[in-house]
């Protein structure tokens, strides 16, 4: 039977009327009206529906709306302040770095899947903020991708990497937010 | 904010207009929260727009494109966006022609109220058959706005200059006085009858056509901001979800509901079953409820047993009686043949591929006693409405399709079927529905590319001057009906007419080089009793280039010739040695020679390398590509691929590298992993365990090629480097082992199966 479900996404705390083992995901795509995570099989064989629980890339589509009771949830929108939090920058972002070079890469085709990819890419780089190709390789496996963009992700991964690097070295988080504001300028 | 602000390709007030003005359901994306409903529009006399179902007249330039107060120009295009990046390449088109900026043209999703029908978005044809349209309208719609400017500044035409839509009358310097498009038309119609004889600019004038924008709706789309079809809710909406068998039954025999038991999903709160003749949903507020109910409904089902399992299917297609149609006869193949230095023969298989959209397919349907509305992400919004008006029993001018990008489709995949399901559902309710595939639903029945058997005969002369070619393919039609309306309304199966479907396809069989004999024979195996099938990206071109491309090389090796010096023997055409060149440079191939087959390795992983030519319809296409081979555990995997596409004249070479990297990376997957499993009763091949596609740890490296021809017309770049790519797999394999493999995919089991007979 339904009941009051308070979970925790994206920094707001949200009450939710769900029976208590419903997918997480249908209460993100229906309740809580967020794009970033979103069907794609069902039955965590694809990452669409990927979102981070405690800062840890799980699949939504199977883990029950109770099980985040308690954990942050943090989507696809809530990346770029996910990452300013865990950089202790003084502001989000426009978009996570991988975001960026994905648009820099033009990784994207139909590009469904993204939401998933973005989600552990992000995820790789808080653990192994260098990682090798064998290890994004790795990491990104359990990411399907129909199109074949997989090279360009690989790529803007790489490409992200090298970015968070530069600016931690120079220890400007300034320069991070800058190219957020450069971001917003090319979403426009 | 509206569905339509939140797409930045997509023109927002135009968008937003259609929907207020043609009593459209409001449909809402998910960040949207905002008014509608402003009079911003009201005094536009271009409102009119919308009001009533399409297509509208192609004749008139209104219907092509529209030119607003603020300067910037609407264009409707009739072919949809699948990912590729054609719709900004038709921008580019028309924002040369209108000497307009990027950032001044957009577009608006197709609407079957509002855009032009060009057909359906398949052949790769976007850019080759869209184009001269979409220049010809632009070009005409200039060359009006110039005499309204000539006019208006007291100048004449000859004299004009426009920049950015901004009109100046030439060699006046800063004196010199302008008026913008937007002064000149702002939002009123043309009334203007499309003759497509103005003339259009030279190719030397072009400043924005081959060059490279960027895709705009790439920052939404890694941001979450871009609405998806499956974003989509209409108010007062319920989620809808289909029952069926796990995996589908045979094509024509079908599925008979044997029992079903309502009270099996009495314990889910306000989900119902919806059923018409065997056509069975479930209906839910909540999307889990119908999901679980969709689950949980006890049904059992009445399936014959008459399919001939993946494995039976070659040998049953041979043993049929076939529909048999020569599609080339040049010469006399037996004559040149029999007395030839070289001779090449064999048979090849290549099973049912799905297109596996990412995310499922789904569709909103609001069907009401006397008009529907239906939004799905159909490559042909025309054709789809047409159908759904039959089966919903409306004229097809009270049935409104507009399409939303969901997930790659990669050709005809379950679009229509959830459309259709989607609107019986709505129409059976009495309310606006939401309906999305599950994934079983997706992958069971979709409409598969259809398995092939060929079989061939080569033969060259002692120069390795091949001297006769033989063909025979063996293959089903595409499926006609779609599995709903078999279900709901008992529509019989039937198959497109021979002529309209892909048959043996001479642009990949062959007709790359210069063959003097050429035998090329369809057999058209009845359809019934097999899977569902339609084109699949680049549709049977893989099948044809894995049995032909492997002959080819066949006679080379027989002819002691190197592959890539055997090819350019047997070429003439410029466009064909562009391509094979393109890759062959990128690759070495020259500076890097291999041993000779009788001194293949012993290693227990040995390397081979494949170069193929392959096409689709129109373009050309070259691949070469480098793998490895695990004689012990079978395994193959590509290290590495070069792929070139000549379409002519590239609007935006970007675009097509990045159609060219896709392409290649799903060749490697159809060739080393795609098959669709299927037993007597049903496909098995059900979620991506059970049919697996690439991953990122086997995929290779890849390098895009674009053949630029600023001299040709635009032909397709989405899908005609596949079956070069899958020739030059085929052969890489041959190279590796010494061994053909006769049927892909080349799987672990299959590798151990061909090396151990060898």
């Amino acid at each position: 039977m339904p009941s009051e479900i308070k979970i925790q996404v994206n920094e707001q705390v949200h009450s939710v009327a769900a029976d208590p083992d419903t997918p997480l995901l249908y209460v993100l795509m229906n309740d809580l009206q967020l794009q970033g995570p979103r069907f794609g099989c069902g039955l965590a064989q694809c990452g669409s529906c990927s979102v981070l629980l405690n800062g840890e890339e799980i699949r939504s589509c199977v883990t029950p709306v109770s099980a985040a009771a308690g954990k942050s949830v943090t989507t696809l929108e809530g990346l770029p302040a996910w990452y300013a939090k865990q950089k202790k920058l003084a502001k989000a972002p426009a978009l996570h770095p991988v975001q960026q070079a994905l648009i820099d890469e033009q990784a994207v085709q139909c590009g469904y899947c993204f939401n998933g990819m973005i989600i552990q890419a992000a995820d790789l780089l808080s653990k192994t903020p260098q990682p090798t190709e064998t290890q994004i390789r790795t990491a990104m496996n359990g990411h399907l991708c129909r199109c074949g963009s997989y090279p360009r992700v690989i790529k803007a991964i790489r490409r992200a990497s090298r970015a968070m690097t530069a600016a931690m070295e120079s220890g400007a988080a300034e320069e991070l937010v800058a190219q957020g504001v450069h971001a917003a300028e090319v979403a426009r | 904010m509206s569905a339509a602000k939140s797409a930045p390709l997509l023109s927002q007030n135009l968008a937003r207009r259609e929907f207020l003005k043609a009593g459209g359901a409001l449909v809402i994306g998910f960040s949207s929260a905002g008014a509608i409903g402003d009079a911003l529009f009201a005094q536009d006399s271009t409102a009119a727009r919308g009001a009533g179902g399409g297509p509208p007249d192609p004749k008139q330039i209104d219907t092509w494109l529209a030119i607003h107060s603020d300067n910037t120009a609407t264009v409707y295009i009739g072919y949809v966006e699948l990912g590729q990046g054609s719709t900004t390449s038709l921008l580019q088109v028309s924002a040369e022609e209108l000497d307009l900026d990027m950032s001044q043209v957009s577009t608006v999703r197709l609407d079957t109220n509002i855009t032009p029908n060009q057909g359906g978005t398949y052949s790769s044809s976007s850019i080759a058959r869209g184009s001269p349209a979409i220049r010809t309208a632009a070009a005409e719609a200039r060359q009006a706005l110039l005499q309204m400017a000539s006019k208006k500044l007291g100048a004449p035409v000859e004299r004009l200059i426009v920049s950015k839509g901004v009109v100046t009358v030439g060699g006046m310097g800063g004196e010199a006085p302008s008026v913008t498009y937007g002064e000149l038309i702002g939002d009123k119609l043309f009334n203007l009858a499309f003759s497509g004889t103005a003339p259009v600019k030279p190719v030397s004038d072009y400043k924005l056509v081959g060059t490279r924008p960027v895709r705009n709706d790439i920052p939404d789309k890694v941001s979450g901001k871009y609405v998806y079809l499956q974003h989509l809710r209409l108010p007062g909406m319920v989620h809808g979800r289909v029952v069926r068998p796990r995996g589908q039954t045979a094509y024509g025999s079908g599925a008979k509901v044997a029992s079903l038991d309502e009270n099996s999903i009495a314990h889910i709160p306000n989900a119902r079953v919806v059923r018409k003749g065997d056509f069975v949903g479930v209906v839910a507020e909540r999307e889990w409820d119908a999901v679980r109910a969709a689950r949980d409904l006890k049904i059992a089902w009445d399936i014959p047993p008459v399919l001939p399992t993946s494995e039976g299917v070659y040998d049953a297609m041979r043993a049929e009686k076939t529909g048999d149609r020569v599609v080339l006869q040049r010469g006399d193949v037996d004559a040149a043949a029999s007395g030839a230095a070289h001779v090449a023969t064999g048979h090849y298989r290549g099973p049912y591929q799905a297109h596996a959209p990412f995310g499922p397919n789904g569709a909103l349907a609001d069907v009401k006693s006397d008009s529907a509305l239906v939004i799905c992400s159909t490559q042909d919004v025309y054709a789809t409405r047409n159908t759904l008006a039959g089966i919903l029993g409306l004229p097809p001018q009270k049935v409104r399709v507009q399409y939303y990008e969901g997930s790659g489709t990669y050709g005809h995949s379950c679009y229509d079927d959830v459309a259709q399901a989607a609107a019986i559902l709505s129409q059976l309710v009495g309310k606006p529905v939401r309906l999305q595939f599950m994934r079983w639903d997706e992958h069971g029945w979709d409409l598969y590319g259809p398995a092939h058997v060929g079989e061939l005969r080569a033969a060259a002369d002692a120069n390795g001057k091949i001297v006769a070619y033989q063909y025979d393919g063996w293959h089903h039609n595409w499926s006609a009906v779609e599995t709903s309306a078999q279900l709901a309304l008992g529509t019989p199966a039937a198959e497109w007419r021979d002529g309209a479907a892909q048959m043996v396809n001479p642009s990949d069989c062959g007709g790359m080089y210069d063959i003097a004999n050429v035998r090329l024979v369809n057999h058209h195996v009845p359809g019934m009793n097999y899977l569902r099938g339609a084109w699949l990206r680049s549709p049977l071109d893989l099948s044809f280039s894995f049995a032909s491309e492997q002959t080819i090389d066949d006679l080379a090796r027989k002819a002691g010739v190197d592959a890539y010096e055997f090819r350019k023997r047997n070429i003439t055409s410029d466009r064909w040695m562009g391509v094979l060149d393109a890759v062959a440079k990128a690759s070495k191939w020259a500076e890097t020679p291999r041993p000779p087959a009788a001194k293949l390795s012993n290693a227990k992983i040995v390397t081979g390398r494949g170069i193929g030519l392959g096409t689709h319809l129109t373009s050309y296409g070259g691949a070469v590509v480098e793998i490895e081979v695990n004689k012990d555990t079978g395994k193959v995997r590509v290290k590495r691929m070069y792929g070139a596409i000549d379409a002519g004249l590239a609007v935006n070479p970007a675009f097509i590298e990045n159609q060219i990297s896709g392409q290649l990376v799903q060749t490697a997957s159809r060739m080393l992993l795609e098959e669709v499993k299927f037993n007597k009763t049903n496909v098995t091949s059900l979620d991506w365990n059970t049919y697996p596609i690439l991953r990122f740890e086997e995929c290779p490296e890849v390098t895009p090629i674009v053949v630029q021809r600023l001299d040709q017309k635009s032909t397709g770049a989405g899908e005609e480097v596949m079956a070069a790519a899958a020739g030059a797999i085929a052969c890489a394999f041959f190279d590796a082992t010494g061994v053909h493999m006769t049927e892909f995919p080349l799987t672990p089991k299959r590798v151990l199966a061909a090396l151990h007979r060898a």
